[in-house]
C-alpha cells in the first residue's frame, strides 16, 4: 500500500479513559506523521477561582484538578498564595508537607507501572504492581483521613499533625518498600520480555527534550538532570540535597526511551523512601499552621495584593500555578494552572514518529499522561486524507500481540 | 520470578473484603428482611482509620450562627436559615425576622474536607464514621442536617 492513511485516536485516550485526540499518518504499519488535538479541560475550575471562591476554598478546588496529583496542586496553589502574602510556614509543616508529597509520588510511580505493565499485556505484573501500591494509600488514608482527597493543606501550613505513632506507622511502611523494592527491580528491570518490548521504543533524545521543554521524569530519561526539588527547592527538600536520577546512575548509559522511563520511575520510589525516612529523623517539633486562626487568615488574604508563582516537582514534572491576588477581593484575580503534562504531550512526536502502532499505547503511556491536566488546544499539522477508526480495544490487542511475538521469537 | 508469585497469590486468601454480602443477592430485599430477622449475617466493612472524614454531625444548640462555615465551604453546602423550633416556639405571627441563625447542610453536595470544622468558633461541627450516604434521591431526609 503506497497510499498514506490518517488514523484518528482518541477523543478517548490510548492508554487513559481521559479526552485527548491523536490523528497518526500512517503507511501500511509505519507512522510518518502525528497530531495532537489537547482539549480545554479546567478553564471552568480557573474560572470558579477567579469569581466565586475565596483562597481557602480555592485549595479544595485546586485537589480537584488532578486525581492523582491532587497533593501537587494544592501544593503549588498554597505556595503561590504564601509568597503573596508572605506567610512564613513553620519547619515542621514544611516537613510534614514533604512527606505527604513523597507518599504521593509513591503511589503515582507504581500506579504508572502497573499501567505499563497492562499496556504491553501483563496483567499479572499490574495487579502485582497495585497489590504493592494498596500498602501506600492505606497510610495515606492513615494520615490524612482519606485515600484520594487528601484536603492536608492550608495557607501557611498543614491541617493534620503525623504523631509518633503516625510515624512508626510510616517507618513500617517504608521498610515494607525497600523490602520489595527488589522484586519490582527484578520485574520490571530483568525480565527480558520486557525490555525487549521496551528498550529503544519511543526515542526521545536529549536535544529534542531539551528543545520541546519536557519536563519530570520524561526528560531525567532522556538524560536532563531537571528537577524542581533540585533547582528550585522548596519545603525540606534544601535541607535533603536532592540530586535528579537520570537513567546512567542505574546502568551507566541513556537511550532515552520507554525503559529508560521505567528505571528513572522505579528509581524515584526509591529515592521517594529514603526522602521519607529522612525527614521523619529529623522532623523538627512546633507548630504546623503560621495562623491558626483562619478568620484572622482570611482577612490577611482579603487585604494581601501582589502576585506569586508556586512551582512543585509533581510525580510527572513540573507542575506550575501562576496566582494574582487584590486587595479588598476575595477571588483571585487571575489563576492559571500549568500540569505537567501540557509539556510532555509535544515529545509525543519525535518519539512516535517511525514507531509501530503497536507500540502507541506504550509510547504514549510512558510520559504518564494525565489530560485533564492539559489546558491548551495544539494543532502542529493538519493534512489529512483518509480516516478510519481505530479503537482503544484494536490497539490493546495490537500491544499484546507484538509481546507475544516477540517471546515466541525471543525463546 | 512471577510464576513464583502467581503460584503464592493462587493459595492465599483473598485480599478483597466482601462487603456487604460474599454474593449479590437475587432479592435485595428479601436478603434485608433475612438480615433483619437474623436469619444471615452481613459481613462488615472494614473500620475506616482514625480521624475519617464521614458524614457530617451538627450540634444545632450550640451553634450561635456566625455564617463562618457557609463562608469557607468550597461546594457551598451549607445554607444558613432561620432557627425552625424557635419560630415554632415563639412567634405565633410570623414575626421570623428575630429568629436566631442557624445553618443547614445538604451532605449530598459536600466534599468531606472538614474545613468548617476547622473554623467553627463553638465547635459544633465534627466528622463521624459514617460513609455509606448513597441515596437515590439527593435532597432526602438523611442528606439534609438538621433532619426535618
Amino acid at each position: 500500500m503506497s497510499e498514506n492513511y490518517t488514523i484518528p485516536i482518541g477523543p478517548l485516550h490510548p492508554a487513559l479513559h481521559e479526552p485527548i485526540t491523536l490523528k497518526l499518518e500512517v503507511s501500511g504499519e509505519e507512522i510518518v506523521g502525528v497530531d495532537i488535538f489537547c482539549s480545554q479541560v479546567h478553564r471552568g475550575i480557573e474560572w470558579i477561582g477567579m469569581n466565586r471562591n475565596n483562597a481557602i476554598q480555592s485549595i479544595y478546588l485546586a485537589e480537584r484538578v488532578c486525581g492523582i496529583c491532587n497533593i501537587s496542586h494544592p501544593f503549588c496553589m498554597v505556595d503561590a498564595v504564601e509568597k503573596v502574602t508572605n506567610i512564613e510556614v513553620p519547619e515542621r509543616a514544611q516537613y510534614i508537607r514533604t512527606i505527604i508529597a513523597e507518599l504521593e509520588r509513591i503511589h503515582s510511580h507504581l500506579l504508572w507501572a502497573g499501567v505499563a505493565a497492562h499496556e504491553i499485556g501483563f496483567d499479572t505484573v499490574f495487579h502485582y504492581t497495585w497489590a504493592l501500591r494498596e500498602s501506600v494509600m492505606d497510610l495515606v488514608e492513615y494520615l490524612t483521613g482519606n485515600r484520594v482527597t487528601k484536603a492536608i493543606f492550608m495557607i501557611g501550613g498543614v491541617r493534620r499533625d503525623i504523631s509518633e505513632e503516625g510515624a512508626k506507622k510510616i517507618k513500617e511502611g517504608m521498610r515494607f518498600y525497600l523490602e520489595n523494592f527488589h522484586k519490582i527491580e527484578e520485574i520490571y528491570l530483568h525480565d527480558p520480555t520486557i525490555r525487549m518490548r521496551t528498550r529503544d521504543v519511543g526515542i526521545l533524545t536529549k536535544k529534542d527534550a531539551l528543545k520541546l521543554c519536557a519536563v519530570g521524569p520524561v526528560a531525567r530519561a532522556s538524560g536532563v538532570p531537571k528537577d524542581v526539588r533540585q533547582d528550585y527547592p522548596y519545603a525540606a527538600y534544601a535541607d535533603y540535597g536532592l540530586k535528579a536520577i537520570t537513567p546512567d546512575m542505574y546502568n551507566g548509559e541513556v537511550h532515552g526511551d520507554v525503559f529508560d522511563r521505567i528505571i528513572v520511575r522505579l528509581l524515584e520510589v526509591k529515592q521517594s523512601v529514603d526522602i521519607i525516612n529522612w525527614a521523619l529523623d529529623n522532623m523538627p517539633s512546633g507548630s504546623i499552621l503560621a495562623e491558626k486562626n483562619l478568620v484572622k487568615l482570611k482577612i490577611m488574604l482579603k487585604k494581601a495584593e501582589g502576585e506569586g508563582v508556586g512551582r512543585v516537582e509533581a510525580p510527572r514534572g513540573e507542575d506550575i500555578h501562576y496566582v494574582r491576588l487584590k486587595a479588598g477581593e476575595e477571588p483571585f484575580l487571575s489563576w492559571k494552572i500549568r500540569a505537567p503534562t501540557y509539556n510532555n504531550v509535544l515529545p509525543w512526536i519525535p518519539m512516535l514518529l517511525g514507531g509501530q502502532i503497536a507500540d502507541v499505547p506504550i509510547v504514549a503511556a510512558s510520559t504518564d499522561p494525565c489530560m485533564s491536566c492539559l489546558n491548551r488546544v495544539t494543532v502542529v499539522d493538519t493534512n489529512k486524507k483518509k480516516e478510519f477508526e481505530i479503537t482503544k480495544e484494536y490497539m490493546h490487542e495490537q500491544s499484546i500481540k507484538k509481546t507475544r511475538r516477540l517471546m515466541r521469537n525471543g525463546q | 520470578m512471577m510464576m513464583h508469585e502467581v503460584w503464592k497469590l493462587l493459595f492465599k486468601k483473598p485480599f478483597t473484603n466482601k462487603f456487604p454480602a460474599k454474593y449479590a443477592p437475587k432479592n435485595v430485599h428479601s436478603y434485608l428482611r433475612r438480615v433483619k430477622s437474623g436469619k444471615v449475617k452481613l459481613v462488615p466493612p472494614i473500620p475506616p482509620p482514625p480521624n475519617f472524614r464521614g458524614k457530617i454531625q451538627y450540634d444545632i444548640d450550640s451553634c450561635v450562627g456566625c455564617g463562618l462555615c457557609a463562608q469557607v465551604c468550597p461546594s457551598k453546602a451549607i445554607e444558613i436559615v432561620r432557627d425552625k423550633k424557635w419560630i415554632i416556639m415563639h412567634c405565633k405571627e410570623g414575626a421570623t425576622l428575630a429568629a436566631p441563625l442557624k445553618i443547614k447542610i445538604y451532605v449530598s453536595r459536600c466534599v468531606f474536607c472538614a474545613q468548617c470544622v476547622d473554623v467553627c468558633p463553638r465547635k459544633c461541627l465534627h466528622m463521624s464514621d459514617e460513609f455509606l450516604l448513597a441515596n437515590e434521591d439527593k435532597l432526602s431526609r438523611d442528606l439534609i442536617i438538621p433532619g426535618p
